[in-house]
């Protein structure tokens, strides 16, 4: 066979055997994106955070791997209180492995615990008006890591129950928090404690009392090992609260 | 033809193996193992997923590597060496010279995936045992349930079955490495070229996806550039597709039906780079 011939046929076999694999390929596109795998999404910004040659490792299949090695980076970061550069890293991080939930949370936690205790009491800082902003400003980044988690790992319950104790110690926002712990328990796979925790929220809640007493209620019926003196506790005070008539009263009064 | 091709084989992998191409496993003994003894300051959690991000990432390169580097130098060695005119010379047809030459790198890359997921499991099992071990002591005083349910949260951060099915993947994918080598050295000039050309094709192929994407999207792109994508959609190799690792090491389930899938698109790449490179090998003046 001529060499024109024959790289006529190989270039022909290559182009028929791109055409033939085409829908194989592009339904097992369909396939990741309905099982929430290859999510990442390496763009411009990413590699101006990373470097040249961590975005073409990132690029070359190497993600886990980049990811690991900037993670171990953030940590050297954060036992220097370099919070900033953390912060980046931290970023870097959670758009190279979206699906891992122990970056979104840690990431959060460090911003949202470590930073931002370290920005109120940071003492080079006079202005106790400005150590409380960067405060407030730690937790606003630590919420927003963990938001940006949920909003890529829709199908896990530990990062809505991680929000949910975010907004209730950094916040103070039970509203919010019970909300959150609400969506949490919502998971099949989520603990039976954080249908607790949405109700202990809902009862510091005002104006939604009634709901946190039938969630309680609820809980408290569900059998003697969900009676823990907290459920009791509250179901005696919201049950004094909204005034429940003495005969449909649950709970024994804790003396 | 089976004999003839084993025994090509059995003579490739024997070559491969002289050339102390498995010192490369003490580069990765060093990086799980050393890396397990550094991470052990980190949380539990942080630990497990970094362990497996380094391992698996760590397997992913060398089997690329090896791949790559291993098929590209075994058509141009035996044209230096002149063996492959004495193989040929004997009743043995190119086709299977060129089988059995693969087939012997394929050993090779399925011997060292199996390797280095040994170790991997090893280093993984006995960092979860060291763990469950200080837990229990540790936590010694927590009433039994919430003992139980701390001890499985570690077992589950170790144990992981998915960790089976993404070493596979790097195995097929390392396979077909081999497989495009392979057919590039059948018409390529020097071992130089094959390794450059199937490390662009490599670094195209991660974006074969993106391109395809954007080729079958409705956009105002024009003629040229359309063409351009579907050129690079046909011709080149979806690798990201076998980049199931990147979301195996974040505790991602791997359905099923996406694993044989992308095994299925593996061995139709495998098969079709064999025999394009048998054809061309067939023709080609030696």
């Amino acid at each position: 066979m001529r060499p024109v011939a024959l790289w006529t046929a190989v270039i022909g076999a290559l182009l028929l055997f791109g055409l033939a694999r085409l829908p194989l390929e592009t339904s097992l596109d369909q396939a990741h994106r309905a099982a929430n795998l290859r999510t990442a999404t390496l763009d411009i910004g990413l590699r101006e955070q990373i470097g040249q040659l961590a975005y073409a490792a990132a690029l070359s299949g190497f993600r886990s791997l980049v990811s690991a090695f900037l993670w171990i980076e953030a940590h050297t970061a954060w036992e220097q209180t370099a919070w900033g550069r953390m912060a980046g890293l931290f970023q870097s991080v959670t758009a190279l492995q979206p699906r891992s939930l122990v970056y979104w949370d840690l990431a959060s936690w460090h911003l949202a615990w470590n930073a931002s205790v370290a920005a109120r009491e940071n003492p080079r800082e006079p202005s106790e008006f400005l150590r409380r902003r960067a405060e407030r400003e730690y937790h606003e980044l630590g919420r927003d890591f963990l938001e940006r988690g949920i909003a890529n790992n829709p199908d896990r319950y530990l990062l809505r129950e991680r929000l949910g104790i975010m907004l209730r110690d950094k916040f103070l926002d039970h509203c919010a928090a019970a909300d959150a712990f609400t969506a949490a328990a919502g998971h099949p796979e989520a603990p039976p404690y954080v249908k607790r925790l949405a109700a202990y929220e809902l009862a510091e809640c005002p104006g939604r009392e009634r709901e946190a007493y039938d969630k309680l209620r609820a809980i408290y019926l569900l059998g003697e090992e969900e009676r823990l003196p907290r459920v009791v506790t509250l179901i005696n005070e919201l049950e004094a609260k909204l005034d429940i008539p003495a005969a449909e009263r649950l709970a024994p009064r804790e003396e | 033809m089976i004999r003839r091709t084993a025994a090509i084989a059995t003579v490739t992998w024997t070559e491969l193996v002289r050339l102390k191409v498995f010192y490369f496993l003490v580069i990765f003994a060093l990086l799980v193992i050393g890396n397990s003894f550094f991470l052990a300051r980190f949380s539990f959690e942080e630990e497990f997923q970094m362990l497996k991000d380094i391992a698996l990432g760590a397997m992913s390169i060398f089997s690329s590597l090896l791949a790559i580097l291993a098929t590209a130098t075994l058509l141009p060695k035996d044209r230096e060496d002149r063996t492959i005119y004495t193989i040929l010379a004997k009743p043995v047809s190119r086709t299977e010279y060129l089988l059995g030459k693969l087939a012997g790198v394929f050993l090779l890359l399925a011997l060292a995936v199996l390797l280095m997921g040994a170790l991997f499991a090893v280093v993984l099992l006995l960092r979860t045992q060291t763990l469950l071990h200080g837990a229990e002591i540790e936590m010694a005083a927590l009433p039994p349930a919430e003992l139980q349910a701390a001890l499985g949260k570690i077992r589950a951060a170790g144990h992981d079955p998915n960790l089976f099915a993404g070493g596979i993947v790097i195995l097929v994918k390392a396979w077909l490495l081999a497989a495009l080598t392979m057919f590039i050295s059948t018409f390529a000039t020097s071992t130089i070229f094959t390794t450059i050309t199937a490390f662009a094709v490599y670094f195209i192929g991660h974006l074969q996806a993106t391109a395809r994407e954007y080729w079958m999207a409705a956009n105002e792109s024009g003629f040229l550039t359309k063409g351009l994508l579907a050129l690079i959609s046909l011709i080149f190799p979806d690798l990201q597709a076998f980049n199931l690792v990147d979301d195996i090491v974040t505790g991602a389930a791997i359905p099923a039906a996406i694993f044989w899938k992308t095994l299925a698109l593996g061995a139709g790449y495998i098969a079709v780079y064999t025999a394009l490179a048998a054809a061309v090998f067939h023709h080609k003046e030696l």
